[in-house]
């Protein structure tokens, strides 16, 4: 039924990090990176996700190429010919074979290129992993994706310091470009980045998209970023998802506390409007020592017994809605979303916390 | 303005002498902070900022880094104008007056704060240094100054360590050793680039609550416009060491002049708004190799040949709205004496 919308499903997607002590490292605990991920992926989407550091996005990304061993779950990738290949449980020929069509871009474009290998070398690297072509038809492919990057060809020949901050991470898009990849996992591409050479990076990757009928994952912190590239957004906490969403209806009607406490806390930049003060008290627990029920309980300023007791599923909120929150109060809360939380300076006055209480009751 | 002027900087040219060439990092800087007020600097990475922030706490690098001659930073918080420029960095004049005149709130808490100390014995030397007073005294103030920063169970907290606290935390408590003994002057030097935006919204919150408490002035340095935004009161801009423009909040965002700050403003995203983004064009520029005429000039899109000429001079547009660029000369603004 959805075979040909759908490119990459992810069911129930954990990986845990044991904790080990003692002389015989004797696994004490487990740090639940990710707990029981699951959403999927429409073909040519860019779907966002957000999240505080230690909130499991960037180990989620890294379980979808298999950079790292999930504990459990299934990750599908449906090819365009209707075959499907479950990531997690491919052979290594196969694995080879479909991170041809699944590639990376990492945060941080300095650490991610081999500072001793030139740019030709690097761009060419994939190439030659999958025996692709002969070594001129690869420097030919290299020219084509340097230029198509924004890059001049002759730059081929030098080495990675020579660049700066923005032209590195248009190398690292150059050598995820490199196999005709049909999915593309962003973690982070621009954080790392200067604002002005920000923008650049991200219409980069939009004009890319259009042009190749790319699909991202696009994994960051930055919700402006996140907003302005994605068309669904997953926020995630704690190693759960607590909400997906389309981009709209996640930032002007967030159904989850959390989500509204994320976009309560963006600094608001129009210095003629002010924003209501939406604040988490404390910080992010301790991942491998979650808290009962809801992983937000202890910070929600909504939360009620059962939130401290049972933990709320991730649900559809209606049929033919594609919206997903994990609240028991799901359908009660009425929250901020992001316009509702900006007022202008005229009506000041009136921003009082006084009212939202109301609306809960 | 009839504020108390708390620090004025004049002329501020810091150069590095470095084997590919003099680099200029901070190159002919003029601005004033008066009291209670928040002066936010923005600028990309290599601007200046963090460099011109360094020559006030006189803390500039040696012996590769030397302000030039003719640079001046007065601080007018005591009852003397002293000349930070004259005072040598160890000297004792110097000392009282960092910590406890002006302190400074660093990007990565974990950095400077000492990780062999508990937070309470690093805000205890600092108070007891600067204020004299006994051992128990000191401590009652580092417990209060901790509780008033929000971290919670404060006497307990006092005796932990940096490695037991998260990074929220730990800026928290850089904040109340910066604050414990009630400096005046106050440089947080991108202090929330390295928090989550929850706990970001916290601090900004918690800096704005003491200042309001304290009325110290805030000289806040950030590559985040929107922090800008919602923070400060008066915005510098700056580009390869220079000011390129100075303006209050609201111009800044609303009349902005100088074609980078323009640039800057379009090409952060917008909730809501999906358009295309405008982005600068090219990268910055290597500061051993600047170009000639106006640094920005390669990359402005209203470049003229004047531009690439000879670099342009400061226009006040009004009492409180500086540029420098030559389109302002053109829209009748009125050169700035140097």
């Amino acid at each position: 039924m959805k075979n040909n919308d759908i490119i990459l499903e992810v069911e129930n997607l954990k990986k845990y990090f044991p904790i080990k002590k003692g002389l015989l490292k004797k696994v004490v605990g487990n740090v639940k990176a990710v707990d029981g991920v699951s959403f999927s992926v429409k073909r040519g989407e860019t779907i966002g996700i957000v999240g505080e550091s230690g909130c499991g996005k960037s180990t989620t990304g890294a379980c979808l190429l298999k950079l790292t061993t999930p504990t459990a779950g299934s990750v599908k990738y449906y090819k365009a010919d209707g075959e499907v290949i479950d990531i997690l449980t491919a052979d290594d020929a196969t694995l080879n074979e479909l991170r041809r069509d699944i590639q990376m871009i990492f945060q941080d474009p300095s650490s991610s290129l081999n500072p001793r290998m030139s740019v030709r070398d690097i761009v060419a690297e994939p190439l030659r992993v999958q025996k692709i072509g002969t070594k001129a038809e690869r420097t030919e492919r290299v020219r084509q994706l340097l230029r198509r990057v924004g890059l001049s060809d002759y730059q081929m020949n030098r080495y990675p310091h020579e660049f700066s901050g923005g032209q590195k991470q248009r190398i690292g898009i150059a050598r995820a470009l490199a196999l005709n990849p049909k999915i593309i996992v962003c973690d982070e591409p621009v954080s790392a980045l200067d604002v002005s050479v920000q923008a650049q990076v991200l219409n980069l990757l939009s004009d890319l998209q259009k042009e190749l009928g790319l699909t991202y994952l696009f994994i960051a912190h930055n919700l402006g970023v996140v907003e302005h590239i994605s068309d669904r957004v997953i926020v995630m906490y704690l190693g759960k998802i607590v909400e997906i969403a389309k981009s709209d209806d996640l930032y002007q009607k967030p159904l989850h506390p959390y989500t509204e406490a994320l976009l309560g806390s963006i600094p608001e930049g129009d210095p003629r409007s002010k924003k209501k003060r939406v604040r988490l008290e404390g910080s992010v627990p301790d991942p491998s020592n979650p808290p009962k029920g809801c992983n937000l309980a202890p910070r929600c300023p909504y939360a009620y017994d059962i939130c401290r007791n049972e933990e709320p599923p991730l649900r559809k909120m209606d049929e033919d809605s594609e919206h997903y929150v994990a609240c028991h109060f799901a359908k009660e809360l009425r929250l901020y979303g992001y316009d509702d939380l900006i007022k202008k300076m005229e009506d000041d006055d009136k921003v009082d916390d006084n009212k939202k209480d109301e609306d809960n009751k | 303005m009839d504020k108390k002027k708390i620090l004025e900087v004049k002329n501020l040219r810091t150069y590095f002498y470095t084997h590919e060439g003099v680099v200029k990092a901070v190159d002919d800087v003029d601005f004033e902070i008066y009291e209670g007020e928040t002066l936010g600097v923005v600028g990309e990475s290599g601007c200046g900022k963090s460099m011109t922030s360094k020559s006030i706490m006189n803390l500039v690098p040696k012996p590769k880094g030397k302000l030039e001659p003719g640079s001046s930073i007065k601080y007018y918080g005591l009852d003397e104008v002293v000349d930070i420029t004259s005072l040598s960095p160890r000297s004792k004049e110097m000392r009282s007056l960092r910590g406890n005149e002006m302190a400074m709130i660093f990007q990565e808490p974990m950095t400077s704060l000492n990780p062999v100390y508990t937070i309470g014995s690093q805000i205890i030397e600092a108070v007891r240094l600067h204020q004299g007073v006994s051992k128990e005294e000191a401590r009652e103030i580092a417990i209060e100054m901790i509780r008033k920063v929000g971290i919670p169970a404060p006497e307990k907290r006092v005796d932990e360590y940096p490695f037991e606290l998260s990074g929220g935390m730990r800026q928290r408590a850089m904040i109340a050793m910066a604050l414990s003994c009630n400096p005046k002057f106050l440089i947080a030097d991108e202090p929330t680039t390295a928090l989550d935006v929850t706990v970001e919204a916290q601090i900004l919150d918690l800096m704005q609550d003491l200042q309001d408490e304290f009325n110290t002035a805030i000289m806040f340095i950030t590559h985040d416009l929107d922090v800008i935004g919602e923070i400060a009161d008066r915005v510098m801009v700056m580009y390869t060491g220079k000011v390129v423009e100075t303006a209050s909040v609201d111009e800044i965002f609303y009349n902005p002049k100088h074609p980078y700050t323009k640039g800057l403003l379009s090409s952060i995203p917008k909730i809501g708004n999906k358009e295309e983004l405008v982005p600068i064009e090219g990268t910055v520029p290597n500061l051993t190799e600047l170009p000639k005429g106006c640094y920005f000039a390669p990359r402005c899109p209203h470049a003229m040949d004047i531009c690439r000429e000879k670099m342009p001079p400061t226009f006040d547009i009004n009492e409180e709205h500086s540029v420098k660029c030559w389109l302002s000369e053109k829209e009748g603004g009125s050169m700035n004496e140097e």
